[in-house]
Parts: structure tokens; C-alpha cells; sequence
């Protein structure tokens, strides 16, 4: 148990590689604040395929492809593939990796997954039991609402406390070795209940979750705020990231601008419309994997913790009153030493 | 991890004050206005139905007809998502708003087939409408019968 140095995190013994990663988005998400960050935008979220389904695992599948490519790798050499969306039974994923033949890990951690992936996929190369892992999360914004809300054609009005789920897909080469930003520590989270039962403010429902996986990872580590370069939540939206700060601020943390959220980085309200921010299992991800791994490659940010957050609930489960619980994955990823050594 | 519940009303407190709120004065505004323009072109349509010597009952019938047919093609053209967004209550309440939520689930999970897709999920959103709608007007009769 030498790597364990906490309750909830673990530390490499020598850091994992992120030696690619690779984002696909949908329309909206192009237009969007990081629209140029993006490695491909398609300009219709059917993605050429029959139905929103299709489309999500088109998503997985070309994106998938291309953040091996961009690694200058092929996809026999990846050891494991660990991913997971939003739909019913994973199908996002499963349908779109199928063809990979590529031993495969099915996640399922809500919005969250994209922690989980990138978590058990170091774990796998640091326990050496894997050179190259595949890590990725996809969602599509139609396919979401189909199952969880109201059908698209549907004229309702969605409260300010909403989010907008991200159209896409993000995906990461781990590697026991390579050029790249390194995963260093590791701290998981406990699912967290704190009694909110209104599935339009899922970011209410994530930030206890949230503010649970901060605060053990600062115990376990020592380490405070200010150690890092940018915390990132993955989709508290507007409100979920207030919550987080008052709630940290009562455990005597101070959450600066350092800290965001990428559901607020992601989309625009005010030209967009998207109310508290993005969410989905594709926004962590493609904002990682477009927005902050290239400023870790470049070296501009020297340390993140990403913590992607997920919300615990089936159309079951909302409609039968349960509360949303909620979980969040912690990732700590050292940028790379290199010319651009200011925050 | 079990929380007290002590500490979930406090938390409870501090999601209301960190949630803004819906503009409800302005949605009731927007939905007044607009169900209201629907009920006028309603009324434009009978007056026109009546001029052309159909009966009161027959020119009221012809008129959610063409509000029906209006709505479902617009649902299908995708811009009643559109007008529903703006108008709130205002889009939902009329007989436009009943034809939408017929209309919209019909187009959606048609890729799950004619029966288990699209006809038996057409009512997803309208079921309840009719199950309640019906229970009501059932108790209405009642009482009327014996206060008549």
C-alpha cells in the first residue's frame, strides 16, 4: 500500500503520460468561447448518422481514432480502452469502440466519467499492468434530452438554473512513458447526497460532491488553493461553482479566479443561451483535452487538479422523488517543464 | 455518506439564495400576450368559417382543426420549440400546445419503430392531459347533475 497517502488518494510511483488527447464537438460547442481550441467541430449534431444515438457513438469512434493518431500510434497498441457516456447501458460508448477490438473497460460515473477514465486508466499503467491506456467520455445533447427530459421538438422553457449538455467527445493516450503532461495523484471520490431533488440544478446537486473531494484531497495531500495553477470542476455551471465557494470558504478555503468550472468555460450565456453553464459527460472532457491540455504541454499551467463532477440520477430515480447524489474524480496533472514557466 | 438533515436544510437554504430565480412576471407577461394572439387568430378563423355559412358548431370544430394542423406542422418544422421557449404557459395551454406534445414525441422516437416507437411514445406528454382531463370532466358531470 506504499502509493496510498490518503483516505481517498493515491500517488504514482512514477506519473503517467498523457501523451495525446483529442476533442470532436458538435455545432454548438463550436461556436462557443473555445471553439478554436477544438481538434474538429461537425456542423450537425446527427454527425451523417440516422439517429442522436448514432451520432454520440460516431462521436466516440472519430475521436477515438484521433487522439491515437495524434499520439503517432496505432490502435492495436492500445492496451485497454476505458470510457463511458450518458445513455442507457453505455451504448454511446460501447457502439462506438466496437469495432476497435481493443479489451475494454465500460465507466459509468455520470458527468464524472472522464475523472474515472483518466484515474483507473493511470492506475492501470502505474500498477503495470498496461503501456497504453485509451481514456475517453462522450455525451450529445439531443440523445440527453430524449432520455432524460422532454423530446426536442417539445416547446418548454428551461429555468436559469439549467445546464446544457455538451455535444461531443474527449479522449486521452495514457502512457507508462512519453513526452506530455504527467498524472501524478489520484483522489476518488465518495458519492455525496445532500437532499436536491430538482434535476434543473444539477450543479446545486454536484457541489457538496464537489467541495467533499477537495477537501480530502487537501488533507490527504497538505496541500492547499494556492498550490495549484488551475482547480477545474467539470460541470457545476454558474450556480454549483458559488456553492462550492461558500462551502469551501466555511472549512476556512479560500477559492480564488484560480478556481473554474468547465460548464462556464465551455459555452457563452449571454449570445448563447445555455443558462448556468455546460454539462455532460463530453464537457470535462473536450474542455480538458482542447482547452488545458495544451497549456500543461506547453507548460503554462505547471499544476491542475481536474475534477470532473457527476449528478447520480436515472429518469427512474428523478420521477420515483430520490435525491441527486453526487460524485466527483479528482486528477492531479503536472504541466511540463518547459519555456513557459509564469502561471 | 450519510448527511444530517440538519445540514441538508441548511444547505437547501444556501441553494435558494444561490439560484436565481425564473422572471416570472415577465413569463406570465409573454404567455398572457401570446395565448392570447393565439385565441385571436382562434377567433379570426371562426368569424371566417361562419362567413363562408358553416354553423356556429360546425365553424368552432373547423377552427381547432386548422390550430392542429398549424401547430403540427410547425412542430415539425422545428419552430415551435421555438415559439414554446418564448411564450411559456402561452404556447402550452391552448389546443396548439396539446397538438405539440403529440406532435414532437412522434417525431423523436420514430426511429424506434412505427409501434413501439412512435405510436405507443406519442402520448408521452399528452397521456396524462386525457387520463386527467377526462377524470375531470367526469366529476364536473357529476356535480352538475346534482346541483342542476
Amino acid at each position: 500500500m506504499g502509493k496510498r497517502i490518503g483516505k481517498q488518494t493515491v500517488r504514482l510511483s512514477e506519473g503517467v503520460s498523457i501523451i495525446s488527447a483529442a476533442s470532436t464537438v458538435g455545432p454548438k460547442e463550436a461556436e462557443g468561447p473555445l471553439g478554436a481550441y477544438f481538434d474538429r467541430t461537425v456542423e450537425d449534431a446527427f454527425f451523417g448518422e440516422k439517429s442522436w444515438e448514432l451520432a454520440e457513438s460516431r462521436f466516440v469512434r472519430e475521436n477515438m481514432n484521433l487522439a491515437v493518431d495524434k499520439a503517432g500510434l496505432k490502435m492495436k497498441d492500445m492496451d485497454y480502452i476505458l470510457c463511458g457516456d450518458l445513455l442507457n447501458q453505455c451504448t454511446g460508448s460501447t457502439f462506438g469502440i466496437k469495432g476497435f477490438s481493443v479489451p475494454f473497460f465500460g465507466l459509468f460515473g455520470a458527468c464524472s466519467t472522464m475523472g474515472e477514465s483518466m484515474s483507473l486508466g493511470a492506475m492501470l499503467i502505474d500498477g503495470g499492468f498496461a503501456n497504453y491506456v485509451l481514456t475517453g467520455a462522450s455525451s450529445h445533447f439531443c440523445a440527453a434530452e430524449k432520455q432524460f427530459r422532454f423530446p426536442l421538438p417539445l416547446g418548454t422553457q428551461r429555468p436559469p438554473t439549467s445546464t446544457w449538455t455538451v455535444t461531443g467527445d474527449g479522449a486521452t493516450v495514457l502512457a507508462r512513458k512519453g513526452e506530455g503532461p504527467k498524472i501524478t495523484e489520484i483522489t476518488t471520490g465518495k458519492v455525496v447526497d445532500m437532499g436536491v431533488t430538482d434535476a434543473n440544478n444539477m450543479g446545486a446537486a454536484m457541489a457538496p460532491a464537489a467541495t467533499a473531494l477537495l477537501l480530502a484531497h487537501f488533507e490527504d495531500t497538505g496541500r492547499t488553493p494556492e498550490d495549484y495553477d488551475v482547480i477545474a470542476t467539470g460541470d457545476l455551471g454558474t450556480v454549483g461553482r458559488q456553492l462550492v465557494v461558500e462551502l469551501m470558504e466555511k472549512d476556512g478555503y479560500k477559492m480564488d479566479s484560480r478556481f473554474t468550472d468547465c460548464g462556464i468555460e465551455i459555452y457563452d450565456d449571454a449570445s448563447q443561451d445555455t443558462h448556468a453553464g455546460g454539462s455532460g459527460c463530453a464537457c470535462s472532457a473536450v474542455t480538458f483535452c482542447s482547452y488545458f491540455y495544451p497549456k500543461l504541454k506547453s507548460g503554462e499551467i505547471q499544476r491542475m487538479l481536474f475534477i470532473p463532477t457527476g449528478a447520480l440520477m436515472s429518469p427512474t430515480s428523478s420521477q420515483q422523488g430520490m435525491a441527486i447524489p453526487g460524485v466527483a474524480h479528482g486528477v492531479v496533472i503536472e504541466g511540463c517543464k518547459g519555456e513557459g514557466e509564469k502561471k | 455518506m450519510d448527511i444530517s438533515q440538519k445540514a441538508q436544510q441548511e444547505y437547501d437554504k444556501m441553494v435558494k439564495k444561490a439560484s436565481p430565480s425564473s422572471p416570472i412576471v415577465t413569463n406570465c407577461l409573454k404567455a398572457f400576450v401570446s395565448g392570447g394572439l393565439i385565441c385571436l387568430i382562434g377567433q379570426i378563423f371562426l368569424n371566417l368559417y361562419m362567413n363562408k355559412d358553416f354553423s356556429e358548431e360546425e365553424a368552432a370544430l373547423l377552427v381547432s382543426i386548422t390550430l392542429i394542423f398549424a401547430s403540427a406542422v410547425l412542430t415539425a418544422l422545428g419552430l415551435y420549440e421555438k415559439l414554446g421557449k418564448v411564450c411559456g404557459a402561452g404556447t402550452v395551454v391552448p389546443i396548439t400546445g396539446f397538438a405539440n406534445s403529440v406532435v414532437s414525441p412522434a417525431i423523436e422516437f420514430k426511429k424506434e419503430g412505427l409501434v413501439f416507437g412512435m405510436a405507443a411514445k406519442m402520448f408521452l406528454v399528452a397521456g396524462p392531459v386525457i387520463v386527467y382531463g377526462t377524470l375531470t370532466s367526469m366529476l364536473v358531470g357529476v356535480v352538475y347533475y346534482f346541483i342542476k
